[in-house]
């Protein structure tokens, strides 16, 4: 499966890829921000996405949106990865399509623990 | 500026360094910004508005940055470039980010991180804001954060 890293901060791609590649999972395509996530969708097969909310260009719960109006991503499976912790935020993105939520700061167990319940890791 | 606004910042900088960093921070006593200024040499900068208006600011010593960020990334960082102007933004990020959910039902937006890189640099803000600085020490040196926070 490949997974996609949205955020517009490096060093976050970085951390996120990292663990990823501890947990075995290492076909992983980054994308900046929203818009550039959305445009390589357009051309590249993505199992999952790992999302930040706070970006330039297109902010994470625009391209959320964007995603579930868009009949060819909807098996796209998203987990939000956000310092966005209100209660109201992680309504707001679950209403909105994502799949499950992470807030930073994160270890890498808490996100081997969530592709676990997503059946993604055994 | 009530202390209940300082304390989320407090706990989401202690949090944070714990979680990503391995980092054990212990907090000073919280004190009323007044000259002369303290000077740093990288800060990480946060705008706050909505509900209640300001910045948040982490600012770091040289070497506590570059400790910091090896930390944060994991591996040996020697010098300072984008890769630490990122990391020190992105840890500024999630200081904020956590600790706004805890200003007492505020509705605070955050803006997008920006990094000061300047040796001795001093952080100033407009003068009806009242300042607050914590600072906190470490095993890899000591940082200062500044909460400028004011109630619409």
């Amino acid at each position: 499966m490949k997974i996609m890293l949205v955020d517009d901060s490096n060093t976050m791609r970085r951390i996120q890829r990292n663990a990823l590649e501890q947990a075995g999972l290492a076909d992983i395509v980054e994308a900046v921000d929203g818009k550039d996530a959305y445009e390589k969708l357009s051309v590249t097969e993505v199992g999952l996405i790992l999302l930040d909310i706070n970006m330039p260009n297109m902010n994470g719960m625009e391209l959320l949106r964007a995603i579930r109006a868009t009949d060819r991503f909807k098996d796209i499976k998203v987990i939000m990865c956000t310092s966005e912790s209100e209660k109201q935020k992680i309504v707001d993105a679950m209403k909105a399509g994502a799949n499950n939520y992470i807030v930073k700061p994160f270890t890498p167990e808490v996100l081997k623990t969530k592709l676990m319940e997503m059946g993604i890791l055994k | 500026m009530k202390i209940e606004y300082v304390n989320p910042f407090i706990s989401s900088t202690i949090h944070t360094f714990e979680t990503m960093l391995h980092t054990n921070l212990t907090a000073g006593k919280p004190q009323l910004k007044t000259e002369p200024f303290l000077t740093h040499d990288i800060s990480g900068i946060i705008g706050l508005s909505g509900d209640a208006k300001g910045s948040i600011c982490i600012s770091y010593p040289k070497i506590v940055a570059l400790k910091a960020v090896s930390r944060f990334l994991g591996s040996e960082v020697k010098i300072v470039g984008p890769d630490v102007s990122d990391a020190i933004g992105e840890i500024t990020n999630i200081i904020a980010g956590n600790a706004k959910k805890d200003l007492g039902g505020l509705n605070v937006s955050i803006s997008l991180p920006n990094v000061v890189i300047g040796r001795a640099h001093k952080i100033t803000c407009p003068a009806n804001i009242q300042g607050i600085v914590v600072p906190f020490a470490s095993e890899i040196g000591h940082i200062a954060i500044e909460i400028h926070l004011k109630t619409v």
